[in-house]
């Protein structure tokens, strides 16, 4: 496989297969000396025309880990604020013989078409409102460290679904195992067709009941700008998790949410500080996820 | 029909080169020469190369238990992350998780494989050992050594030497994977 | 206090009974109801303060006006919640929906709850006060419509206002899945209105006064009747006036769309001709329309088309009327008026009384998820007892609205509401 650019193209044994070697890769972040030599000389850079800190740290530290020599690039100091187009941005990093190129663009479709246009391993860091595959991977680590499986499970995405590349991703990862899908949230941000695997809710308390995990997705205040929801206020009024919601979630439910959090909108304090809430651990996880990831991939011959 | 005639020749050769009785007699004479030149039980440990050298190492450990009544460290150690080869066939190999539950500063580590090759697999445990911790000293005890080094590293323990050719394989069947133990020759 | 009603004709689409029976009512309570299989069947005997001779006289369940303008808080100089509800009780209403143009309007929970209290204050009836869609009605940002249905809204509009923006009339639609309150309508394309006073047609050109032509409010529904198909939301049409909407309603109705629609009396008792001599009180928006809309309406009402009578009561200072046409604000003060003017569709044969009735109870209550135990035995007393053949004549003076503003001054009406029970309270107008 030379690229990770969707969940869409792999499959569940695939999935899998990035899972057990993200477990070894986690035992090996738990020793002293956190690295291991095995792409030692390569080179990976880190495109980011989004703005992100969180992920590219992730990212920059599972390679490093990896022994790989890493590049930056990120869209403020770039030629791209000098209207280089996309395309020759990359043909000129091309000219630098990268291995392997993680990119995050705000275009849906942008992380296909770097794949397509070089020899390099690309991993998509999320593209526009498409996909973010190693969060879903991640995600899906950190459900079978806690649950055991995946399959069996229900699974509960609460929040700005329509605008959220993490729910999509999460949505085609789960729907290759044996899972029941719920999206809730407010009908304004929910899709207005969803495939047949996926229920709708529109209320908190009957979309997460019975749910096995609970996952939230940030809201941000250009919805409420956007008429999409009257008041953050409201938002958290109606779908936030909050302390009166433990009293129908289920016992063992586990709460994730792959940050930043806005507390008191999407989650309370107290939620978020919980013994059920794993969302560090989802951050731990998130290095040992992208380790393995890019150990699996295998850049064409130039 | 000519390629059926292959096929069953190629099935047909496994041949059988150590049985059960033999590979053990072979471990409790490693084990007996470990305790002679190390002067007892006292400061060793035993790493197994993942997978057959895992289970090595634990028969061996256990006969340690039973000669001298010392319990002597086990760890495992999966080489995958500190391997050369690492286009060749790599990934789909299964990873098995490493797990060396204790200090090997200072301790004499005796790494167990099961077939002795090119010498690859014992530089890159030995690179991940560095990893580790600082060992006083490491020492490599081999089910099999077949011959064909390719890198200046010699077994301090060797089961039994059989030299192979380069398109034959030594394969190690162990009762805690197979159900048996069998060492046999595949052409 | 107790009171007696004997012999009433009693019709109730709540109960789903009709009837002549005698009812008994203590404190506010129905304690008694007995239908009349045979002639002879007396109520307890305990001495009533008030005993109501009914025979020949009707009863209903009380009156629910889903479009009322209260105009309190902000406007108080038009009309209060006092004065408001007692209008409503002596036409024959017991429970209305406040629209929120009021000055704040309602498009937070602080206003609702001022709304209520006073209510409970002053009121002579239920009021359920309807939220805006939008803040402060501008049609940019949705208001907060779950805490504005838990402080007791049951639906949402920014009557008055269309929401002349369609995404946010779509977020709207949809977010109000999630509140599970429908939202009212006012379907009205403003810039086809412009500046128009009246219905565009050849009466207008003859005053000289600019029109709003039909297509501004058929524009609007069409609109609002498509949104609602494509997002599954239920929507409810404030006062239509004209064919073309009609014939819209019918056809999403066919399609199974999830809507419903409503009308005023003005809509099929008068046409633009009203406005002759420029007569600033019969100035209301939607304009009175042509004697074919007029029909239509009637028609639509007679196939269900339309599912419930509503009186835009819209009060307003005798100073805002007192002005050239242009300039006059838009409004009847409909609440005193309404029923006995829809009496005059069971004198025309257009509907049954029953189905008029209906138009005026379990149809509003439907759709605003009101409920209504009707007139049986423990229920509150909330009823109105009618003289449908009574003849008396409207005299704005005698209003208990402080809005004087209708065109029906001085008209004879068959059919008048004499007594109006809501819980402890009695409104007798059987003495005027």
């Amino acid at each position: 496989m030379k690229d990770l650019v969707g969940i869409k193209d792999i499959s569940r044994q695939e999935i899998e297969e990035i899972l057990d070697t993200a477990k070894a890769f986690k035992e090996v972040l738990q020793r002293d000396i956190k690295k291991v030599p095995t792409l030692r000389g390569r080179t990976a850079i880190n495109l980011f025309f989004e703005p992100s800190t969180r992920t590219r740290t992730s990212f920059e530290l599972a390679e490093k880990r990896l022994s790989l020599d890493v590049l930056n690039f990120s869209v403020s100091t770039s030629s791209v604020v000098k209207g280089e187009t996309l395309y020759d941005t990359l043909k000129t990093i091309e000219s630098y013989n990268v291995d392997y190129i993680v990119i995050r663009h705000s275009s849906s479709g942008a992380a296909r078409f770097v794949a397509d246009h070089t020899p390099a391993s690309v991993i998509n860091a999320g593209d526009g409102t498409n996909e973010h595959p190693t969060q879903a991977l991640l995600d899906a680590f950190s459900i079978l460290e806690v649950k055991g499986r995946l399959d069996g499970l229900k699974i509960a995405i609460v929040g700005d679904i329509i605008h959220s590349r993490v729910a999509r991703s999460n949505l085609y990862l789960l729907s290759k195992f044996d899972t029941e899908i719920r999206f809730v949230g407010p009908p304004t941000l929910l899709p207005q067709d969803v495939p047949d695997n996926v229920k709708i809710f529109y209320d908190l308390k009957e979309g997460v009941k019975d749910s096995d995990v609970v996952m939230l997705l940030r809201i941000q205040l250009e919805r409420q700008n956007a008429a999409f929801i009257p008041s953050l206020k409201e938002y958290f009024h109606l779908w936030g998790v909050k302390k009166d919601t433990f009293s129908y979630l289920k016992d063992d439910v586990i709460i994730m949410h792959p940050g930043p959090m806005n507390r008191g909108v999407e989650i309370s304090t107290e939620v978020a500080d919980s013994s059920r809430s794993i969302i560090l651990k989802q951050v731990t996880n998130g290095i040992a996820t992208r380790m393995a990831v890019i150990y699996l991939l295998t850049p064409k011959e130039a | 029909m000519y390629n059926l005639i292959i096929l069953l020749q190629t099935h047909i050769m496994e041949k059988e080169l150590l049985n059960e009785q033999e590979i053990e007699r072979i471990l409790m004479r490693i084990t007996h020469e470990i305790l002679e030149k190390n002067k007892g039980a006292e400061n060793i440990c035993l790493i197994g190369i993942v997978t057959g050298g895992v289970y090595l190492a634990e028969r061996i450990r256990n006969k340690i238990k039973e000669a001298e009544g010392m319990d002597v460290p086990l760890g495992s150690l999966d080489i995958s992350f500190y391997r050369d080869d690492i286009n060749l066939a790599k990934k789909h190999r299964v990873i098995k998780p490493t797990n060396i539950p204790f200090s090997i500063d200072g301790k004499k580590v005796i790494l167990v494989d099961d077939v002795f090759y090119t010498g690859r697999s014992t530089r890159a445990a030995m690179d991940a050992l560095m990893d580790f911790g600082r060992p006083a000293e490491i020492q490599l005890a081999v089910l099999i050594d077949r011959g064909h080094r390719e890198l200046p590293i010699m077994a301090n323990y060797t089961g039994k030497f059989i030299p192979t050719s380069r398109n034959e394989k030594i394969k190690v069947y162990l009762k805690e994977i197979s159900g048996k133990d069998s060492v046999v020759l595949i052409v | 206090m107790n009171i007696k009603i004997y012999n009433a004709y009693i019709i109730d689409p709540f109960t789903n009974k009709e009837g002549i029976a005698n009812i008994n009512i203590e404190d506010g309570i129905i304690s008694e109801i007995q239908f009349k299989k045979k002639k002879s069947s007396a109520l307890s005997p305990k001495p009533s303060s008030i005993e109501i001779d009914a025979s020949g006289l009707y009863v209903f369940p009380g009156l629910i006006d889903m479009h009322t303008h209260l105009r309190e808080p902000g406007y108080e100089y038009k009309e209060t919640i006092r004065t408001g509800t007692l209008a409503a009780v002596r036409g024959g209403f017991t429970s209305v929906c406040c629209m929120a143009n009021t000055n704040p309007a309602n498009d937070n929970p602080e206003v609702t709850y001022y709304i209520l209290a006073k209510t409970k204050e002053e009121g002579s009836c239920d009021v359920y006060p309807v939220g805006a869609i939008t803040k402060g009605l501008k049609g940019e940002e949705l208001s907060e419509m779950a805490l504005l249905r838990e402080a007791g809204c049951v639906a949402f509009s920014d009557d008055g206002m269309p929401v002349m923006n369609s995404l946010i009339m779509r977020r709207a639609l949809e977010y109000s899945k999630a509140v599970c309150a429908p939202l009212i309508s006012h379907c009205e394309d403003i810039s086809l209105s412009e500046d128009g006073v009246m219905n565009e047609g050849r009466l207008s050109f003859y005053l000289g006064l600019k029109g709003i032509p039909k297509a501004s409010e058929e524009v609007m529904v069409a609109r609002d009747i498509i949104l609602s198909k494509h997002f599954k939301a239920p929507l409810h049409i404030a006062h239509i006036s004209t064919k073309g909407s009609v014939e819209l309603i019918k056809r999403a109705k066919e399609e199974g769309v999830p809507i419903t629609a409503e009308t005023c009396p003005h809509y099929f008792t008068l046409t633009e001709e009203a406005v002759s001599g420029y007569n600033t009180n019969a100035k209301v928006n939607p304009p009175l329309r042509t004697e074919e809309d007029r029909q239509a309406i009637m028609e639509a009402l007679s196939a269900g088309i339309i599912d419930v009578i509503a009186t835009d009561h819209a009060p307003h200072h005798i100073d805002e009327k007192k002005v050239p046409f242009q300039q006059a604000a838009n409004g009847i003060s409909g609440l005193e008026t309404a029923f006995c003017l829809s009496l005059r569709l069971v004198h025309n044969k257009v509907l049954s009384l029953r189905g008029l009735i209906e138009k005026f109870t379990v149809n509003p209550a439907k759709i605003l998820n009101i409920k209504k135990a009707g007139i049986k035995k423990g229920a509150e007393a909330d009823l109105i007892v009618v003289d449908l053949n009574k003849q008396w004549t409207v005299n704005k003076d005698r209003f208990a609205s402080l809005g004087k503003n209708t065109p029906f001054d001085g008209w004879q009406i068959k059919g008048k509401v004499l007594v109006t029970l809501k819980g402890k309270k009695i409104f007798d107008m059987r003495e005027e």
